[in-house]
């Protein structure tokens, strides 16, 4: 659904926080959003695709998040609005370039929108972007719920233009993938004119060079930016404050958090002995304001996620004002009245005040609880695993099989996609990945394990990678493992696409974020021409790749590429088409005697395969299989058939 | 806007579901149905891994003045919605309570766990007799055989939301339903879709 032109001004629709931080931007006349994507933040880039325009919106996929912030603040140093949009980790990667963009300044309003998980919902971290904030001294904002999230993005626009600097705004899963009712505001008219100014003086911030030395000079400007930040962060309406005037217990909030806290302070039925400040602008904290509140009541409670970040700045204030606001008794982090890691809920939150508190929580019935009991044992586990059809399923199955051939103990190094799942649920690849770290971190480890062959070790080393991931990160690490001559076999799982998030562009897909056809880079052709023996194969052809997998591990050393290509089962031009219609021929499945030991179902797992008990036979569920006709290969005894099916 | 009439404020439905099922659609879908007649609505869904065979669960409030918690506290559900059985076991498991109600879709999808024979999937009676005992109210659909007539098994997540219409505990009906799904699909689907949504209001119309 595009944004913008169903949806007119003063309208309450339903948005996805994500989707109203992208209304907020296109409110505020944002002209150029870059991004790379990452749950929970890809719905913004993808949103404000839809209403891109040539001459009013410039909207792409970049292949990393530090190239999509360097993009946006192009924009901005030429005068536009802009912003960039990433997951708490690609924060790590933009650093570099953050910490000199902080010193240097911006100059059409420029900002960072970072979506974390706390909780580790769709990551392989809960590290949090907040601190990121504090380290590199710019104003951070944080939505608590989907109209303010609109409402801040647009603001945040105009902060970075009155400060020059740009300006963060961190957002949480359970705000950006939650949704809610947002009314609209107006659009600005089109257009804009780009031109970057930079004839002036080195000291001239509207015409100059933009660059952020000298260092002492501009690090004492940026610090006036912060400033200037604050004094409008004590009188911003993102702060507010309900309950008592001398609450009993003054809970610090922010973020969903302060939702959180709402509803436990409500199952408490404490509105009469709660405060609730809940702050919008989060770094630094006004405060004027906070100390106001801090004046009023001795007992104070900070509910944040993940770290303490807002707790260290209260307590600093706290200690700063002590002569004025008198001794408290803090409760949140530190103290362990919540918890370090993982995300909080209301229950977690309504624990801890009802514990300050002394309010005992209100329990089920004792006879409900009893029959609670009837469902011990009857709910099986959902462990995640490849979709049906998955290439992945595949590539790992040849990889397994080569591996097992070999018999030296080979392992492989995982890395960031759906193909990481071999990594969290080992059975979903065959226990043959080991290590899963940061994106293009597969290769990287991989370089440096097939440099120990000196000291001994005597593993086939195989990293995989997907395609997005490649482009993303993968190629320095690549290089380093060509240059090093480092033993390593490279698989690329290339499934034409960012299959996790959603199917966003990359630079080997011949369109763009805008729908425009654009050129693509051959991963196959890049390895190349950096001096790699390259060779393709179709994962399907299990055989096929499983051999020539064997042969690549025989021959002589150094890095070689292995392209493993097989659109995802989910991809546009296969989703819902089924290519074969499969069968098990029950006269063939020899059940348990097989002496396979049910490989098809208890191997292989594909969820498109069933095990019937009654029968002692596989079968196929036909609602679930995509038909893609792997199986087949699999059953030693041919018992899965196989047929081309009908083109509708 | 006339401010809606709801039984309780607000009102926490749970639709739960394997990723595929159309739990994430459900959920919009009906959300937007409760926007148009003036509720204000908080839907709490988590994405990403759960896509891959995982479970899925959306957490709708809704409520005539304000914004909620995108979590529903435990043992908080006024009403869950199952489009696949276990997943209904699951979730009453932490938000049951004695006065939630409960629609369920009996077609199992069964966990790798189960295929691969390490753990079992429960027979359909004790299902139906665990979700009745810990429910006010139980209802059970076929809605995947009933979607699978239709031509199409993902319109079983329509049937149940026809089922929830069917219910009468909000203030949907099938005119609210067919506007929400005419802005969001091409016409050629609406037919089938609304179809969808009368057999499962039908189903459970005066049988829960
Ligand atoms: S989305 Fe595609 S790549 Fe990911 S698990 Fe499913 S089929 Fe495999
Ligand atoms: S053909 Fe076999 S491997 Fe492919 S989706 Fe169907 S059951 Fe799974």
């Amino acid at each position: 659904m595009s944004i913008d032109n169903e949806h007119k001004e003063g309208a309450e629709v339903l948005f996805m926080g994500n989707e109203a931080i992208a209304r907020g931007a296109l409110e505020a006349g944002v002209r150029v959003a870059a991004g790379y994507p990452g749950t929970p933040s890809s719905e913004i880039i993808e949103t404000l695709s839809r209403s891109a325009k040539e001459g009013s919106l410039y909207v792409e996929w970049s292949t990393n998040e530090k190239v999509a912030m360097e993009v946006a603040a192009a924009a901005s140093f030429a005068g536009l609005r802009s912003m960039c949009v990433m997951k708490q980790n690609g924060v790590n990667v933009a650093s570099d370039f953050l910490l000199h963009l902080t010193g240097s300044g911006t100059r059409g309003g420029m900002i960072l929108v970072t979506c974390d998980d706390p909780g580790a919902l769709s990551s392989v971290n809960e590290g949090e972007s907040r601190h990121f904030a504090r380290l590199m001294e710019i104003p951070l904002l944080e939505p608590a719920d989907f109209q303010e999230a609109k409402e801040m993005t647009r603001w945040a626009f105009t902060l970075s233009e009155e400060i020059r600097n740009i300006v963060m705004v961190r957002s949480v899963t359970r705000m950006s993938h939650a949704s809610g009712n947002v009314v609209l505001g107006p659009l600005p008219p089109a257009g804009g004119t780009a031109e970057f100014l930079c004839d002036g003086p080195i000291s001239d911030p509207e015409q100059g060079p933009i660059i952020s030395a000298p260092v002492a000079e501009k690090h004492r400007l940026q610090q006036d930016k912060v400033r200037k930040a604050v004094s409008l962060f004590e009188k911003s309406l993102f702060n507010t404050y309900t309950g008592p005037k001398k609450p009993e217990l003054l809970v610090i909030t922010s973020s969903a958090c302060r939702l959180y806290t709402r509803e436990a302070v409500s199952m408490l039925a404490a509105e009469d002995r709660v405060g609730i400040l809940k702050l919008g602008t989060t770094w630094p904290i006004p405060p004027a304001l906070v100390k106001r509140y801090l004046t009023a009541t001795e007992k104070i409670l900070i509910v944040e996620e993940v770290l303490p970040f807002l707790e260290d700045q209260v307590k600093i204030l706290a200690a700063e004002q002590v002569r004025e606001t008198g001794i408290k008794t803090f409760f949140g982090k530190n103290d362990g009245t919540l918890p370090t890691t993982g995300e909080l809920n209301p229950d977690l939150v309504a624990e801890a005040i009802g514990r300050i508190l002394g309010i005992e929580p209100k329990t089920i019935p004792a006879a409900y609880g009893e029959k609670l009991r009837m469902l011990a044992g009857l709910i099986p586990r959902r462990e995640q695993t490849f979709c049906p059809g998955c290439p992945h399923r595949a590539s790992y199955w040849a990889i397994r099989e080569a591996l097992q051939r070999d018999g030296r103990g080979g392992f492989v190094c995982g890395d960031i996609g759906c193909y990481a799942m071999a990594c969290l649920f080992p059975a979903a690849g065959f226990y043959t990945c080991k290590t899963l770290h940061a994106m293009g971190s597969g290769i990287g480890l991989a370089s440096g394990f097939g440099k120990l062959g000196s000291f001994g070790l005597e593993q086939p080393v195989i990293a995989v990678c997907g395609d997005s991931t490649f482009y993303h990160a993968a190629i320095p690490a690549l290089i380093n493992a060509i240059h090093q001559d480092a033993n390593v076999i490279f698989i690329a799982l290339d499934n034409s696409g960012t299959a996790m998030t959603g199917f966003q562009s990359h630079p080997g897909i011949d369109i763009n974020a805008m729908g425009n056809a654009s050129p693509m880079v051959d991963i196959a052709a890049l390895c190349k021409a950096m001096g790699a023996p390259v060779v393709v194969e179709d994962p399907f052809a299990l055989k096929e790749t499983r051999e020539t997998l064997n042969s690549l591990m025989e021959g002589g050393g150094g890095l070689k590429v292995l392209i493993l290509k097989q659109s995802c089962a989910l991809s546009p031009e296969k989703k819902g088409k089924k290519r074969y219609l499969m069968q098990v021929d029950e006269l063939l499945c020899k059940g348990d005697a097989c002496g396979c030991n049910r490989l098809c179902t208890r191997i292989f797992r594909c969820p498109g395969l069933l095990w019937d008990r009654n029968k002692g036979k596989a079968q196929i569920d036909e609602v679930i299989c995509a038909g893609c006709g792997v199986c087949a290969g699999i059953c030693p005894a041919e018992a899965i058939r196989c047929e081309e099916a009908p083109v509708s | 806007m006339k401010s809606p009439l709801l039984t309780k404020d607000p009102y926490n439905i749970i639709i739960t579901g394997v990723g595929g099922q159309g739990n994430v659609m459900a959920s919009r879908v009906l959300a937007n149905m409760l926007v148009r007649r003036g509720c204000k609505v908080t839907i709490g869904e988590t994405f990403g891994m759960s896509q891959r065979g995982g479970s899925v669960m959306s957490h709708l409030r809704v409520s005539a003045t304000t914004v909620w918690s995108p979590q529903i506290p435990k043992r908080g559900a006024d009403l869950i919605v199952a489009i696949e059985p276990v997943e209904a076991l699951r979730v009453l498991a932490d938000y049951g309570n004695p006065a939630v109600k409960v629609l369920v879709n009996m077609r199992p999808i069964y966990p790798v766990g189960v295929i691969t024979g390490e753990s079992d999937y429960p027979e359909p009676e004790k299902i139906r007799r665990a979700v009745t005992a810990l429910s006010a109210a139980a209802c059970f659909l076929d809605a995947t055989e009933e979607a699978i007539n239709l031509g199409n098994p993902i319109l079983g997540n329509i049937i149940m939301i026809g089922a929830v219409e069917g219910l009468g505990v909000l203030p949907v009906n099938r005119e609210v339903f067919e506007t929400v799904i005419r802005e969001g699909m091409p016409a050629s689907r609406i037919e089938a879709n609304l179809r969808a949504f009368d057999i499962g209001a039908a189903a459970v119309a005066g049988n829960c």
